[in-house]
């Protein structure tokens, strides 16, 4: 194996990523089944017409250890076999890549189920913050309460000592 | 001393990024009451309804959190990232 998959891939970084890049870099490990990436990508949420773009700003010293945080904790309750996570700062235009995550298991369940809790985590727990600039003005983005809610929702099945959707400790091979 | 921070629209609203406060405030909600004590946009943004979160040394806290001898801490808004 040229890449040790053991050791999560998490960066911070301005430039652009490459998603089959990213991929590729599994290749050759037949312990992986399922591979769930996701890329969260710069919207237009503005109806304003003029050209809006997003500014990413960061507390560098935070960010490691949040993302190096939550992925031990993804890894915790799921048997992963590769994680990346790659979150891009500065300046970004509409439709630009802001995020990837990328999960890697035996089974489908639970490389989805890790990436959907990691992005939950991250948005609402990793200090990155959006401000809008147009030509006119910028604007902080505002945190949005559906969020919180979908990574409450994590901390809920933790309280009730369920698994919930795909699977957690006591039932690590949810199967693809 | 205390290595204070502040980021984002935190920042741009009370119009620093970084001072040194002196030891002196036990928790988070003590050194969140000094802040406020300084009245105008402090009392707005930290001393009402506007929502804020604290990190003690990179993680997050709560107010009743002890803060320990040269500490960082960070105040700043809800996380937007992703």
């Amino acid at each position: 194996m040229q890449t040790d998959l053991a050791v999560d891939k998490i960066i911070v970084q301005e430039a652009d990523f490459d998603v089959a890049a990213e991929y590729q870099r599994l290749a050759g490990d037949p312990a992986i089944g399922a591979v769930v990436m996701f890329v969260g990508r710069v919207r237009d949420l503005n109806p304003q017409p003029e050209l809006v773009s997003l500014h990413l700003e960061h507390y560098p010293a935070m960010t490691a250890k949040a993302l190096q945080q939550i992925v031990e904790s993804a890894r915790e309750r799921w048997p992963l076999d590769a994680v990346t996570v790659i979150h891009r700062v500065g300046a970004l235009q509409p439709a630009e890549q802001i995020v990837l995550v990328l999960t890697a298991s035996a089974h489908r369940i639970a490389a989805y189920a890790a990436n959907t809790y990691i992005m939950d985590y991250l948005k609402t727990k990793a200090p990155f913050w959006k401000k809008e600039v147009s030509a006119a003005h910028s604007v902080w983005v505002e945190a949005r309460e559906s969020d919180q809610e979908a990574q409450q929702r994590w901390e809920r099945e933790n309280d009730a000592g369920c698994s919930g959707i795909g699977g957690g400790r006591s039932a690590p091979n949810g199967g693809a | 001393m205390l290595n204070v921070l502040y980021f984002a629209r935190l920042r741009d609203a009370l119009g620093v990024a970084q001072e040194e406060i002196p030891e002196g405030a036990a928790t988070v909600r003590e050194l969140v009451a000094q802040l406020v004590a300084r009245g105008e946009v402090w009392q707005q943004e930290l001393g009402g309804a506007r929502v804020f979160r604290v990190a003690i040394n990179q993680e997050m806290a709560q107010l009743d959190d002890a803060i320990p001898a040269n500490a960082e801490v960070a105040l700043f808004p809800p996380v937007t990232g992703g």
